[in-house]
């Protein structure tokens, strides 16, 4: 019978009867901004969310590391004669030489050739000792992918820059980043988290590849070309 | 903040965190890497990828059986990455056996002794105290250099693979300038072929075949596909065989279904023990129906009256037919076949031909290609070429301890007046150490297992606890290795220099370079180095026999006007075939069989080794890429299965794929059961080359020895191990 009664109070009688605080719960008095709190608390998630995959994501799956020796391509290759192949040969069996070996860089390197302090460190460290330099390679791709640079190189005439942009125009070795998870470099997905790119240069995953495939063959060509 | 606005702002946070991380590359992202991870990163962990780099082809030879193949090895950089064929040579011609392209497995592998090792602890319990070589061969030339103080020089013991090639012979050569006549050849047929040249031909050589010009091939159990003589060249004259242009016909006889015999044209199931008297059978019906070469008979051959005397009186079709279990019918059948053929061959030793088997079956083959007059000629027999002409050594210097040894008989009584015509019986050296121990007080091994390939290699384990001191040479952790008491190892094959001599079975000389193609991965020296090493620390005239300042000088000096030439083809060859053809001469004696060993009532079964082609059973353990490629019929697990006919089956209460003790006079193993109609009734096939301690996990404890369930059977004429098999009994566990 009670509930009854009270239901029938009115709110004037209500705050008479049970002081002012409990009023002030009334629901008609507050419906007019608590449906805020979930939506504000949603732009919260959805921004911290978006900063935290766009953002911070990057920072955390890459790794960062210095190449051993600051490397001016640049300044190689105005004294190099046959432009990147002078360094980045092809072998007699037609196999692509890659990264150039200590021996290499002796043909000319056996002395000093200038003053730089990073040619000196490669001396000291690498030359005189006869230890190879580990190079981290940008372009590595995984092994389940053949790769020939004869076919793209010499049978295509493809350009270098195609693939690898213009690096040698550096005058300095950016940092070698690499996914911590899978070791690769960080060159093969693309700089952009999205995945997205503006030139050819940008990215080397297998879509790219398919892509000038199907624009200069056609087709984007049957999977065990690549996965042998 | 009361309950309904935490759990609003919690539902709000989480649908936008969720919304927004979807707006994001981080899913998608993510399972591209882990998808790059699990394929790339995660198997990284069990199978190491070579690094890229420059691809290099060298060629060298193979030293992993008696084949002498040349090979081409492929590396990436420093690393060897694949061993191939080498293409012209002129054994292999470009083929490959699976153990040969195993070989890397053999360099890499945790088998190899990484230096000179001393024992530190039991015998066996691979206890080892890595030491200098200094100190190795110090111990080394500490015992022997007291054993020639008290005049016991003959009490040196050395066991080696061969006695062809410059490593053999420097090891001959020490025994002969230490002063001890014991140098053991390991046990192979070419022993048995060998005497049968001598006595039938007169000649000092081994057995030669042409196989690739034949066109009937009467094989008595030689394993022609499973390994047997050089195995990659006598596949290939296999696949001409088959080919239509060259077509030749292969009679297969062997109490089992071998791959050799599936792919004959014909295999006759014989009784086991039982080839001589099929031999003298078929030879009986050739003279009865005058189907022989009278021409070469008459001209070239001795005592062919004799022995037709006893051929007719003894072998008929009907008698043979009792004695083998062949009916007549295909005796008769089988004889005018092979005497019909344009160039027939019949060729000997069971298996791999690795044991020496029964030399009257050997000479009993051999008559039959005299009966149709196919000796040095097209698809014939030849005596095996001399080696390749090379410069000599100086003779061997000897003071008087060295002639005073030298002059002592043989402990295993080979060339002595009870066993004239041998020069080492290399299966009986159990049985002379447990009778004699002490008789060898040092045993020198090289490139050999006695304690693993020996016949009755039980007795050997005893009798090896009876040797003071065993020095091994092997570049694997092999059994005797790790029952030695110091291993000096040698380069692996892919890290050395050294000569390789005509292949067994090749009938025109070859001699091949074996050259390193890696640096060597340990401290492991060349076997003739730590070998003239100790020679030059025992001094005098010992050291005197070793002029040579270290073996690569010794093989160049050898080699002289070759080595150039040598080093650059790798390999020199001459086109003339064998000898010129000697006198034939028939030996007019009955037939005496082998039995095998054991009383048929205890053990009513027959118990036959099987010798496959992707199971090595010599000296070298079979690598995992081999091993791998058993059949689950094979082998199972740790498990190897006996081949049983279902019949033999029936009678007791064996089924298949269940447990079974084998039991032998000599031994006992657990085994498991298959069912086979491929097999005679009566027998039990066991493969041959498993049951290994040595090695690692990847070989050791997987299987039984056949050779430890087998006892020796001396050959009556010869005195060399004769076993083919031995009597058995088999319960169901």
């Amino acid at each position: 019978m009670s509930t009854t009664e009270e239901k029938e109070q009115t709110v004037e009688e209500q705050a008479e009867e049970h002081g002012p605080v409990y009023a002030a719960y009334k629901p008609a008095k507050s419906r007019g901004w608590r449906f805020l709190i979930p939506i504000a608390a949603f732009g919260v998630g959805f921004v911290s969310h978006l900063f935290l995959g766009w953002v911070i994501f990057p920072h955390l799956l890459y790794g960062k590391k210095q190449q051993p020796i600051d490397f001016s391509h640049q300044l190689h290759q105005e004294a190099a004669d046959e432009s990147c192949e002078s360094c980045h040969f092809f072998r007699e069996d037609g196999s692509f030489s890659g990264v150039p070996k200590l021996e290499n860089c002796l043909q000319c390197h056996e002395e000093p050739m200038g003053e730089s302090p990073e040619e000196a460190k490669f001396i000291t460290e690498y030359v005189e000792p006869g230890k190879e330099i580990p190079w981290h390679v940008y372009a590595r791709q995984p092994q389940c992918a053949f790769f020939s640079h004869a076919a793209h190189v010499k049978v295509a005439e493809l350009e270098c820059v195609t693939c690898h942009g213009p690096v040698g125009d550096s005058d300095h070795t950016r940092p070698y980043q690499y996914n911590r998870l899978t070791r690769y470099s960080r060159d093969i997905w693309g700089w952009n988290i999205a995945g997205l790119k503006k030139k050819t240069s940008d990215r080397m995953k297998m879509d790219d590849c398919a892509e000038c495939h199907e624009e200069r063959k056609g087709h984007k060509d049957a999977c065990f070309v690549c996965h042998k | 903040m009361d309950r309904r606005t935490f759990l609003e702002m919690l539902v709000g946070f989480s649908a936008g965190a969720g919304t927004g991380f979807m707006l994001t590359p981080v899913n998608w992202k993510l399972m591209d890497d882990v998808s790059i991870w699990t394929q790339e990163v995660w198997p990284d962990f069990f199978a190491g990828i070579p690094e890229r780099g420059k691809v290099t082809h060298a060629d060298s030879v193979c030293d992993l059986c008696p084949g002498g193949c040349g090979i081409t090895v492929r590396k990436v950089e420093d690393r060897v990455t694949k061993i191939e064929g080498r293409e012209g040579y002129p054994v292999n011609n470009g083929g490959i056996c699976p153990l040969g392209a195993s070989g890397l497995q053999l360099l890499y592998g945790p088998w190899r002794v990484p230096s000179p090792v001393r024992r530190a602890g039991k015998r066996g319990a691979k206890a080892w105290e890595q030491i200098t070589w200094e100190d190795a061969i110090g111990d080394v030339v500490k015992r022997l250099s007291d054993l020639r103080r008290k005049g016991k020089t003959d009490s040196v013991a050395c066991v080696v693979a061969s006695d062809q090639g410059t490593v053999p012979q420097l090891f001959s050569r020490f025994m002969k300038a230490y002063g001890s006549p014991n140098l053991i050849r390991a046990a192979s047929a070419e022993d048995t072929n060998e005497l049968a040249m001598k006595l039938m031909q007169g000649k000092k050589a081994s057995v030669a075949y042409d196989l690739e010009g034949a066109d009937f091939i009467l094989s008595f159990g030689s394993g022609l596909i499973e390994g047997w003589g050089s195995p990659v060249r006598v596949i290939q004259a296999h696949s001409k065989w088959r080919s239509d242009k060259n077509r030749a016909t292969v009679i297969q006889i062997e109490p089992r279904l071998s791959n050799t015999a599936a792919k004959a044209d014909k295999w006759h199931p014989i009784k086991p023990g039982t080839e001589t008297a099929l031999a003298l059978g078929l030879a009986h019906v050739i003279i009865k129906e005058s189907l022989y070469d009278i021409y070469f008979i008459r001209n070239n051959t001795y005592g062919f009256n004799d022995w037709r005397a006893m051929v007719m009186a003894q072998y008929s079709p009907e008698a043979v037919s009792r004695t083998t279990g062949l009916s007549a019918e295909n005796i008769v059948k089988l004889a005018r076949a092979f005497a019909k053929a344009r160039r027939p061959l019949a060729v000997w030793g069971r298996g791999k031909g690795t044991t020496p088997g029964c030399l009257y079956e050997c000479m009993a083959v051999h008559s039959l290609n005299a009966l149709v007059g196919n000796i040095n000629k097209p698809g014939g027999v030849w005596a095996r070429p001399p080696q390749v002409a090379t410069n000599r050594w100086p003779s061997v210097k000897q003071d008087s301890a060295a002639r005073t040894g030298n002059s002592k008989p043989r402990l295993d009584g080979a060339g002595t007046r009870q066993y004239p015509l041998v020069s080492s019986r290399p299966d009986e050296l159990p049985g002379i150490i447990n009778k004699r121990p002490g008789a060898i007080q040092v045993l020198l091994v090289h490139e050999a297992d006695p304690y693993y390939s020996t016949m009755d290699s039980s007795a050997m384990a005893e009798a090896f606890d009876k040797i003071p001191f065993v020095v091994s040479f092997s570049t694997y952790f092999d059994e005797t290795a790790q029952h030695a008491d110091l291993i000096l190892p040698n380069h692996h094959y892919l890290e050395r220099f050294e000569d390789v001599p005509t292949p067994i079975g090749l009938p025109k000389p070859v001699l091949g370079l074996r050259k390193p193609v890696v640096s060597p991965q340990f401290n492991t020296r060349y076997a003739g180095d730590t070998l003239m090493a100790i020679a030059s620390r025992l001094g005098g005239t010992v050291a005197q026999s070793f002029p040579w300042k270290d073996y690569v000088i010794l093989l160049k000096q050898t080699l002289g006007g070759k080595w150039d030439a040598l080093k650059k083809t790798g390999y020199f060859t001459a086109a003339s075939f064998g000898t010129p053809l000697g006198k034939f001469e028939f030996y007019a004696k009955a037939y005496e069989p082998v039995e095998a060993e054991g009383d048929s009532e205890t053990y009513p079964l027959t118990l036959i080794p099987v010798e496959l082609m992707r199971l090595a059973h010599g000296a070298i353990g079979n690598p995992p890429f081999c091993t791998k490629t058993l059949e689950e019929t094979e082998l199972k697990g740790n498990d190897l299965f006996v081949e049983v006919n279902p019949k033999t089956a029936g009678d007791y209460g064996l089924a298949e794929g269940r447990y079974a003790t084998l039991e032998t006079p000599r031994g006992k193993a657990k085994v498991l059961v298959h069912l086979s109609e491929g097999i005679m009734p009566g027998l039990v096939g066991m493969p041959k080359g498993l049951g290994h301690t040595g090695y690692d996990d990847y070989l050791a404890g997987k299987g039984a020895s056949a050779n430890s369930l087998m006892g020796v059977v001396e050959d009556p004429i010869s005195g060399l191990c004769a076993t083919w098999g031995i009597q058995a009994k088999l319960s169901s566990v």
